[in-house]
């Protein structure tokens, strides 16, 4: 059971009235790609944000890389080694590439509080070692990002991850605003995290998206847990009915 | 390193198409500029903007020209180095004129002799507790820490309190100046220690600008405070979401800028030989004039301490060169107001083209 990475067992969110978040039991294992599906409101995005720390969670209990952890905030959850792409990129359009990566986490050749000097070549060197890896392509490193197109952006974002060795990956719909050839990009990235054994949750609702990159999907309907299903077991039909709510997985029943 | 090694991955990069840096531009203009006055000159004036015509003179330039330019450009260009970051940082300082005029009034009042021509300084103002013919520390030291007070003020209240810096920097405009004329009750404060004036003598203005030029553009380029300076004015959330502690970042920013309008005000009062309530007047829209006319974008994210240089210089020529073409004073203030839209206009359509290219 030690190559679980993250686990949530009861994860609850209420926003007064509202139950966005249900008793939510969640596990994922070194190197699993994990799809999030469910239609617009059904937690997936709330799910995110508990794990994440953006927000704390009403009741339960999350375990991450082997201890059970209450951040202190998105940053303490990154710091642990949580990266999070975000729908809306976090990205600063007048700095090059090397300097968004590191935005935050500089590296310094000599630290004098906030005026450290930095270490433009180390960390001109991680990037091109984090770009290599996840195999992002980007013309110019010192291209400011304004100038990039909405891929190169989005790849910048994701090649955030591979620099900085992140034990779990969060993707949230990292194509939704893409044209096609940089959808494919992307998704080529996230095939090269899987062969690298980097794990990752991608949320998605890109039926044809989740069946080509993850081993297994999660579907959440009204702020539940409603199906656990491995992608050798099921198909596209078979999701849309779990995520409609025509169909809900046997262990599952009582929930729904 | 080859170009090729850029394009990690295999796309390929055009280094011919590398954008020249945006300082180049501003430079171009000041040539322009200079040209214009020169060519104005020898056609109106019968004479010569930037080189020397007089024959009692040996030299190439009109020397005595440039150094007023210069020695001009240095005491607001102090500011501009203030302003330049603030701006970058996405913000507006508006208060650095009054903060000029409240610290000269308070730092003078340290710095004044006991005795003039053998009686007591009449307008001594701390005649009484003996604070007379203090170390010129003390007036640079209290002058500073005016800067730090106001510029603190202001970072507090835009980072806290989240007021828009426009309205806290108004705000601090209008209680500075003040402050300023109720420091002496509306008197001009007037004879220094000699060691208070040797700090505006001849060209040492002009020194303290170069160094706190050359020293705020290293800090900007080479270390963290100036990343995150131009991460905040690029993409605020970004920054917040990346771990940048915004709010404190912004505090030390508009400090750092009201220490810079502070010393400005201790060189401008040493080289005056003395100091008034309505000195600073518009000060802060000159500074502003000129980190925009150097490509500084009010949008935020975008300038450097380099293009604000330059700026102040096109500033300084511009001003120069109406008064070598005789030009009324009255026109100048005029033109100045034109100057300080027409950078902003200039600005926005900079900016738009950017949009359009990308």
């Amino acid at each position: 059971m030690d190559d679980i990475v993250l686990k949530t067992e009861g994860l609850t969110k209420h926003y007064g009235g509202v139950h966005a978040l249900e008793d939510a039991n969640f596990e994922i294992r070194k190197g699993e790609h994990v799809a999030i599906m469910g239609d617009n409101g059904a937690g997936k995005s709330t799910f995110v944000r508990q794990i994440t720390a953006v927000e704390r969670p009403t009741r339960g209990g999350i375990w991450f890389d082997g201890r059970e952890v209450d951040f202190d905030g998105p940053l303490d959850a990154r710091e642990a080694g949580i990266e999070t792409v975000f729908q809306t990129l976090a990205l600063a359009d007048d700095l090059d590439v090397p300097d968004n990566l590191f935005l935050g986490r500089e590296m310094t050749l000599l630290r004098l509080g906030p005026f450290s000097i930095l270490d433009y070549r180390a960390m001109r060197r991680a990037t091109e070692e984090g770009l290599r890896r996840t195999a992002v392509k980007i013309p110019n490193l010192n291209n400011p990002i304004r100038n990039m197109s909405g891929g190169q952006r989005q790849c910048v974002a994701i090649a955030r991850t591979a620099t900085f060795h992140s034990k779990l990956t969060i993707m949230d719909e990292p194509t939704a605003a893409l044209g096609v050839q940089e959808t494919a990009q992307v998704e080529n990235i996230i095939r090269n995290l899987k062969e690298q054994g980097e794990p990752l949750i991608l949320i998605s609702h890109n039926m044809r998206q989740v069946f080509d990159l993850v081993d297994r999907i999660i579907v959440f309907r009204r702020g539940r847990i409603v199906a656990n299903l491995n992608k050798e077991d099921t198909d596209g039909q078979d999701v849309v009915a779990y995520i409609t709510g025509a169909k809900t997985g046997a262990e599952y029943q009582d929930a729904a | 390193m080859a170009d090729a090694s850029h394009g990690v991955g295999g796309l390929t990069f055009d280094a011919s198409r590398r954008t020249l840096p945006p300082e180049l531009n501003v430079l171009v203009a000041l040539v322009l500029i200079v040209a214009v006055f020169e060519v104005l000159g020898r056609v109106l004036m019968g004479d010569s903007f930037l080189f020397n015509t007089r024959d009692n003179v040996d030299a190439v330039f009109n020397e005595q020209r440039l150094r007023i330019i210069i020695l001009q450009v240095s005491i607001v260009g102090i500011i501009a180095l203030g302003v330049t970051q603030v701006i970058i940082l996405g913000g507006i300082d508006l208060s650095s004129g009054s903060v000029v005029g409240a610290t000269a009034m308070i730092a003078m009042s340290f710095a004044q002799v006991a005795e003039v021509n053998g009686a007591p300084n009449p307008k001594g103002m701390f005649l009484d507790e003996g604070w007379v013919d203090l170390p010129v520390v003390v007036p640079v030291m209290v002058g500073l820490a005016c800067g730090l007070v106001a510029g603190f003020v202001n970072g507090v209240f835009i980072a806290y309190a989240r007021i828009p810096p426009f309205i806290a920097t108004l705000g601090m405009m209008v209680t500075a100046r003040g402050v300023a004329k109720w420091w002496s009750k509306g008197q001009p404060i007037s004879f220094p220690t000699e060691s208070y004036t040797l700090i505006g003598k001849g060209m040492v203005p002009v020194l303290i600008f170069i160094a706190l030029a050359v020293l705020f553009h290293l800090i900007l380029k080479y270390t963290i405070y100036g990343k995150h300076t131009y991460a905040i004015g690029s993409n605020e959330d970004a920054a917040r979401m990346s771990g940048i502690k915004v709010d404190r970042h912004k505090v030390l920013v508009y400090t750092i800028a009201g220490m810079l309008a502070s010393l400005a005000a201790i060189v401008l009062s040493s080289k005056n030989l003395t100091a008034q309530a309505g000195m600073g007047i518009i000060y802060e829209l000159d500074a502003i004039a000129m980190a925009v006319i150097g490509g500084v974008s009010l949008s935020g994210g975008r300038g450097s301490i380099v293009g604000t240089v330059i700026g102040a210089l096109i500033f300084g020529v511009i001003i120069s060169g109406f008064t070598f073409l005789r030009l009324d004073a009255y026109y100048q203030e005029m033109v100045k107001g034109a100057i300080i839209v027409g950078a902003v206009v200039l600005d926005q359509w900079r900016q738009r083209r950017v949009a359009a290219r990308a």
